[in-house]
């Protein structure tokens, strides 16, 4: 390690970092704006110089960037020397020439990093005496509010939004002090991860646009941290809370996930916390007034849990513990899987061939750092969307690192790099079955049905693994790509393959599994990700519960039983016909969950479920890790409580006693790794709820909280006593522990002179690695030895049946998701939902763009408006997936088409 | 007196054809080195004949192309690049080449594109050099024909493309970093050096931008030799070099002299003295972003070191004269507005600093100044130097400002004083 010297100290750094990064990490404030941790350095803003000098008798120095001078084993540096300290000042003094100091009207004032270098840099006076230039502001859809006077011209928003996230359509406009961030013209930002431009930009040009809408300062947030709930990755989130209402969602670093951005619908989804939609009371739909008080309910339950059977129905999108809560009230073998046959049985295997462990399952970090991808089916773009994002940045780092090989520039040289890299990619190959944004960073972009993209996938195994059987009667386009994949995946380091079960379709599974343990050898990191449907799908799939359809047999047969659904609306899962004889079956339908759905409509019994604002609990994401979600307010609706609670409640009054029954997270994990091995040590996802630092609790309200005496003074003058969390080490309270808590425990990032999300800098022992401490979820996969056995069975090569189409869903980014839908914001972005067809196929039905295609099977139809895709195959139709209000499709099955 | 780049050259006569410049010894050059020597001894020769760049930082251009990668391992394609954007305030020596004598240029591009083994070159022109254009397009059309261009030169197996880009008129562009971006048809900012434009250029490859000028002497200097380019001028830089002179000079224009002509003989002989009744008050020695020098210096060597020793940069060599019935802060105001119009707005010092300093000139001279005027001037003046700004521009800019402050301080706070322009 080299030693530099900072104000005559030696210090040991890190070698192929720059100074700027050195000394972050050593914990010294340097003032940056163009700097990104995840972007490098381009040397625009000037605001990091410091002084360097030749040897220790030169006393003049010079001033450098510090973000543009790699470390040097004896370099000499100052941080405090006086010119470097003025020319600092200077900088800041030159950008408030212009910037309109309107921090008291500013959604950025008091967690904006332009704040926090002025105060740093310790420029206070104006001396500039003439006007300020002025910009017109643009309208940029529903999620970002622009105001381009707030500019410093950093260029990060730029860079993060072409370079960093592949889009086109934010540009910086004109020269010299007029040089404009914006779009060509008014209109919505066309790229799903358009939110980060919130936190990447240091000042109040972009900011949360829904967060205006019901505006609250950093500092007058209660906040936890939570995990997105929107997609299976389980990026790290940040919630705030003030009047009962979440304000906003923001990013929190976690480096084996999502670093440091978030996707727009996991940053914007939040809104379905607040919507008029939630159940708020519980229900009992066979009393003649409905709504009833908690005794009457409670009185009601005792009966419908302890007279009939009781079979449970759980969720892919509740947590593990309410999901195991209530198997513990029903009884493991009366405990089924909210989802259809189909998927469970998919979501079974991949879950199977995960524990196995002779693949290893890669995290988002090991994704970005991956040397090349393959891509089999899965639209990650839609399904994954931080997935798409760290692959992108896979490809863009092979390439540096190709192009940098002969070149030896550090890695912090971005703009460099870029020079060197130009259109150089790294490996991807994107299968799928309709084009995605990915294509065009993609070494190879192929369009196929699931079943070829298998025997494509099948074809590169046997290329990797002569035990594999040969796929026979593959094009030559195909033979040529599958040997150029194989290749390239055989010459790669680091290689990940990527698939999931969107395309409903076993044959990729087995195909993506084959050429993962075919590449894994001691010397070769190879990965392997399978992306599922929502936040627990991998939680849900580990407890080995059998599916819908045993349910349903269950009910068909004994007409007695209390069902209890969990957080689930069946009908977004198993065809209409299906859910509603299920649920027309069930003696007692005890329905808990937070917003009103087909399924809640039917329920007997309807109990409001804490949503993961109010809750705690614990998700396995698509990698098998598991990572706790901490609750981000307390519902002054005390109806509302989290569904392992209720569940809990449940058993006590089934058992009649408490003795030994579980009550809180820590607790129902403990019991659950006893209970289902499979599940060992997730406990550790979170520190006991007794855990303490010096004592002291760890508070969700920042040590600026304002308004604590006053909040309620329209309601009672008394101040009211703070609120007890019992369920974990968090408080709802500003006094507690004021150092860093554990990572995994962050309620927000906030050092002192670091108002600004910007903070984490402090909260990580070396920047852009690791938290201090990090806890970044609990593995529940680990890498087992054994004998390797591979599928040997590749699908049939896909032939259209006449008169059918094969039914596959279509996901959108906007649009597929359940609770995403209520955040106004978000819905705004929903396309219209639509069928598919190739052009051949709708000639083929005398139909065009737009016409009512009518999906047929047996007796069920659904009607939706026809786009004609020439890529897509014939004999596929897709349909838009899980939007709102409609209903599961049979998915992964063959239907007839009429206009 | 040897005048080799515009003895052909003529006031007012055509541009020299293929034919003209042939008959003139064009091209033989270039033969003579695709024949005779490899690209190492082309380099060499450029090298020792101490040939320094005319676009006005004055490097040693056989050291300069030496960086490039030479060999079969090199990246490939290399790009040689004509910096003809010649946009430098009171310059105007490269498009007397340009418009005068095109095929000069074109067989000096030939000659250093196969010194580095280049295979594509470009000539960056500035946009309103439309005569200059015309002249180009042609004559790079004519050398194809005559196959001094395309394919197998002469058959030597060495191919060179030729492609004229007329930029968007930006200074910043003549920045050939910046010149790089705008020719990659991005923004027209700087790139950080290193790595240098010889190993990462033009499109991540290895590049070499030449100012005109520089380009011109180079088949001089293969037909001639290095020691005859060394015995051209008055002093230990090599050659001869265009000088200008603009301001109110009886004969203002443009003169191939030895390097070190003394700045007197410039202005008192070739310019004709200062106009009637006009005193010299300033000379801007090198163009706009250089220092001001005075009277006292009129008898230093237009030289790279004599020049710098004296406080200034010999720069372009086309120097400005400012009189005396000019107000100084009007004169550097000009100036400012035109820098601070054509900063690129990457880094904050420029973009912010020098508005800010053409707002304060502007108000001095409107008889609105104040006394903290000159120091928040001179602080500019400190703070905007190089390293301190991304690239050259700024510090560039800076130059006439501190000297104009130093020399013609009276008239400064005479405008505070007074609250009015005395001229
Ligand atoms: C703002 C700015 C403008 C410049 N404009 C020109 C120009 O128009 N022509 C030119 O040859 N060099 C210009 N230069 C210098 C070039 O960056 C570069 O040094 C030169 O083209 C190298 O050629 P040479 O080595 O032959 O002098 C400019 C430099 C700066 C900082
Ligand atoms: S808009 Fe924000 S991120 Fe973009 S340049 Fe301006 S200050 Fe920087
Ligand atoms: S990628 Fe998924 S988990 Fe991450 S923020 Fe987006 S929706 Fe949430
Ligand atoms: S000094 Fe900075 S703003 Fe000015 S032209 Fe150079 S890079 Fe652009
Ligand atoms: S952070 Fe170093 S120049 Fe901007």
């Amino acid at each position: 390690m080299p030693t530099i010297y900072i104000d005559n100290k030696p210090y040991e750094v890190k070698a192929g970092k720059n100074l700027l990064e050195a000394s972050l990490s050593l914990g010294f404030d340097l003032p940056y704006f163009c700097w990104h941790p995840a972007m490098g350095s381009v040397g625009a803003c000037r605001q990091c110089a410091i002084k360097i000098f030749k040897d220790e008798k030169d006393t003049n120095g010079k001033i450098v960037m510090s973000c543009m001078e790699s470390v040097k084993d004896g370099l000499r540096m100052s941080i405090t020397d006086s010119t470097a300290q003025a020319f600092r000042a200077q900088i800041i003094e030159w950008l408030m020439t212009n910037h309109p100091h309107d921090c008291p009207v500013c959604d950025e004032g008091g967690s904006c990093h332009l704040q926090d270098m002025t105060v740093m840099t310790g420029h206070d006076y104006r001396r500039f005496q003439f006007k300020k230039r002025t910009h017109i502001n643009q309208y940029l859809g529903p999620l970002i509010h622009h105001e381009m006077n707030r500019c410093i011209q950093c260029y990060r928003c730029v860079r993060f939004y072409r370079d960093y996230a592949g889009g086109d359509d934010l540009n910086v406009f004109g020269a010299h002090h007029h040089v404009y961030f914006g779009r060509e013209k008014d209109g919505v930002l066309q790229s799903p991860f358009s939110g980060n431009l919130a936190e990447v930009c240091p000042t109040g040009v972009f900011t949360d646009k829904t967060l205006k809408k019901h505006y609250t300062r950093k500092w007058d947030l209660t906040a936890a941290p939570s995990v997105c709930h929107h997609c299976s990755l389980g990026c790290n989130i940040i919630a705030g809370e003030r009047y009962g209402k979440v304000r906003c969602v923001v990013n929190r670093y976690n480096s084996s996930v999502n670093g440091y951005f978030l996707c727009d619908k996991g940053r914007y989804g939040y809104e379905f916390v607040n919507s008029v939609n939630r159940i708020t009371e519980p229900l009992i739909r066979t009393l003649p007034v409905e709504a009833v008080d908690e005794a009457t309910l409670m009185n009601h339950l005792k009966d419908l849990v302890t007279l009939y059977p009781l079979i449970g129905i759980g969720s892919p999108r509740a947590s593990v513990e309410s999901n195991f809560a209530l198997m513990q009230l029903v009884g493991k073998e009366n405990f089924y899987q909210g989802v259809s046959g189909d998927t469970a049985y998919l979501e079974g295997r991949m879950t199977d061939l995960l524990q196995q462990g002779t693949v290893h399952s890669v995290s988002l970090k090991e994704i970005e750092s991956a040397d090349a991808v393959l891509v089999l089916g899965e639209d990650i773009w839609h399904t994954a969307p931080v997935m798409a994002l760290a692959v992108r940045q896979s490809v863009m780092k092979t390439a540096a690192a190709q192009a940098t090989q002969q070149n030896s520039l550090a890695a912090w040289h971005d703009a460099a790099i870029k020079e060197l890299v130009q259109e150089q990619k790294g490996f991807l190959a994107n299968i799928t079955i309709l084009s995605s944004p990915l294509d065009s960073i993609s070494t190879i972009a192929m369009r196929n049905n699931p079943d070829n993209i298998a025997r494509l996938g099948f074809a590169i195994a046997h290329l990797l693994n002569a035990g594999i059987p040969a796929v026979t009667s593959l094009t030559e386009k195909e033979m040529h790509a599958a040997k150029h994949i194989a290749d390239a995946l055989l010459h790669a380091q680091r290689p990940v393959v990527i698939t999931g079960n969107s395309c409903c379709n076993e044959a990729l599974v087995k195909a993506a599994f084959n050429i993962v343990q075919s590449l894994s050898t001691p010397q070769r990191k190879a990965g392997i990700s399978f992306v599922f449907p929502e936040c627990n799908s991998m939680g849900a799939a580990l407890m080995r519960a059998s599916s819908f359809e045993a349910a349903a047999e269950r009910v068909r047969t004994d007409n007695n039983c209390t069902a209890i659904v969990l957080e689930n609306d069946l009908y977004r899962h198993v065809p209409a016909a299906k859910a509603d004889a299920f649920l027309s079956q069930c003696k007692n339908l005890v329905v808990m969950d937070g917003l009103h759905n087909r399924t809640t409509e039917k329920a007997h019994v309807l109990i409001p479920a804490a949503t993961f604002a109010e809750a705690d609990g614990t998700l396995v994401n698509n990698e098998g890790r598991a990572q706790h979600f901490y609750q981000v307010f307390m519902p002054v609706n005390t109806h509302i409580k989290e569904s392992w609670r209720w569940l809990g409640e449940m058993k006590t009054m089934q058992a009649k006693a408490s003795n030994g029954l579980q009550q809180h997270p820590d607790e129902w994990l403990a019991k659950l790794e006893i209970t289902l091995p499979q599940f060992a040590s997730i406990a550790k996802v979170m520190p006991p709820r007794h855990f303490r630092i010096n004592g002291q609790a760890i508070p969700r309200e920042p040590h600026r909280y304002s308004g604590r005496t006053a909040m309620y003074a329209n309601l009672g003058v008394s101040e009211p006593k703070p609120l007890q969390d019992d369920d974990s080490p968090l408080t709802y309270t500003m006094e507690g522990y004021a150092g860093i808590p554990p990572s995994s425990m962050i309620p927000y990032f906030w050092a002192p002179g670091w108002n600004s999300g910007q903070a984490v800098n402090k909260y990580q022992h070396e920047i852009g690695a690791a938290l201090r401490e990090e806890n970044s979820g609990i593995c529940l996969f680990a890498s087992k030895t054994g004998a390797l056995q591979f599928f040997k069975d590749s699908p049939e090569a896909f032939v259209p049946r006449p008169g059918k189409h094969l039914l596959l869903p279509q996901y959108q980014l906007f649009g597929s998701g359940e609770w995403s839908m209520y955040s106004e914001a978000i819905s705004e972005l929903v396309p219209e939902a639509a069928i598919i067809l190739s052009k051949k196929d709708a000639a083929d039905l005398g139909a065009v763009n737009g016409t009512l295609i009518i999906i047929e099977k047996n007796d069920f139809q659904y009607r939706l408006p026809l786009v004609i895709h020439d890529e897509l195959c014939s004999g596929i139709v897709l349909a838009s997936a899980g939007f709102h209000g409609m209903p599961a499709l049979p998915w992964g099955s063959w239907v007839k088409l009429n206009v | 007196m040897e005048r080799p780049l515009t003895k052909n050259i003529h006031a007012g006569r055509q541009p020299l054809s293929l034919k003209e410049y042939t008959t003139t010894g064009g091209y033989i050059a270039l033969q003579q080195v695709l024949k005779n020597n490899t690209p190492q001894e082309v380099q060499q020769l450029v090298q020792k004949s101490n040939l320094k760049g005319r676009g006005g930082a004055g490097f040693n251009t056989g050291m300069k192309w030496s960086f490039v990668p030479m060999g079969a391992d090199a990246p490939q394609p290399k790009y040689l690049i004509a910096n003809a954007d010649e946009m430098e305030p009171g310059t105007f020596k490269d498009r007397l080449l340009l418009e005068g004598n095109p095929h000069q240029l074109i067989e000096g591009m030939i000659i250093a594109a196969y010194a580095i083994q280049a295979n594509i070159s470009y000539v960056f022109l500035r946009w309103a050099y439309k005569k200059a254009a015309r002249v180009l397009e042609q004559s790079i059309h004519e050398a194809y024909e005559a196959g001094w261009l395309g394919q197998n030169i002469l058959g030597s197996g060495f191919s060179l493309n030729m492609h004229l880009h007329t930029g968007a008129g930006r200074y910043m562009c003549g920045e050939e970093t910046a010149l790089l971006n705008a020719l990659e048809g991005k923004r027209a900012t700087p790139r950080a050096k290193p790595p240098f434009p010889q190993v990462s250029g033009l499109f991540g490859k290895p590049t070499i931008v030449n100012n005109v000028e520089t380009l011109c002497c180079v088949p001089h200097i293969v037909n001639n030799g290095a020691e005859w380019f060394q015995s051209l001028s008055y002093s230990e830089d090599s050659g001869t070099k265009i000088y200008g002179v603009s301001g109110k000079v009886n004969n203002p224009g443009a003169w191939e002299l030895p390097i070190g002509v003394t700045m007197r003989e410039l202005i008192e002989e070739h310019a004709g003295g200062m106009k009637k009744g006009y005193r010299l008050k300033g000379v801007l020695p090198g163009g706009a972003s250089t220092d001001f020098l005075t009277e006292q210096h009129l008898d230093i060597k237009m030289d790279f070191k004599s020049v710098a020793a004296a406080g200034s940069r010999l720069g372009t060599g086309t120097m400005v004269v400012m009189d005396d019935a000019t107000c100084p802060v009007g004169f550097v105001h000009n100036l400012q507005h035109f820098f601070a119009q054509e900063s690129c707005g990457w880094c904050t010092p420029c973009r912010e600093g020098l508005p800010w300093v053409e707002k304060i000139l502007l108000s001095i001279e409107k008889g609105e100044g104040k006394q903290e005027d000159i120091d928040l001037l001179q602080m500019h003046t400190q703070l905007l130097g190089p390293g301190n700004t991304f690239c050259a521009l700024a510090p560039g800019a800076m130059e006439p400002l501190q000297s104009a402050i130093k020399y013609f301080r009276d008239d400064f706070d005479r405008h505070i004083r007074e609250q009015k322009c005395p001229y």
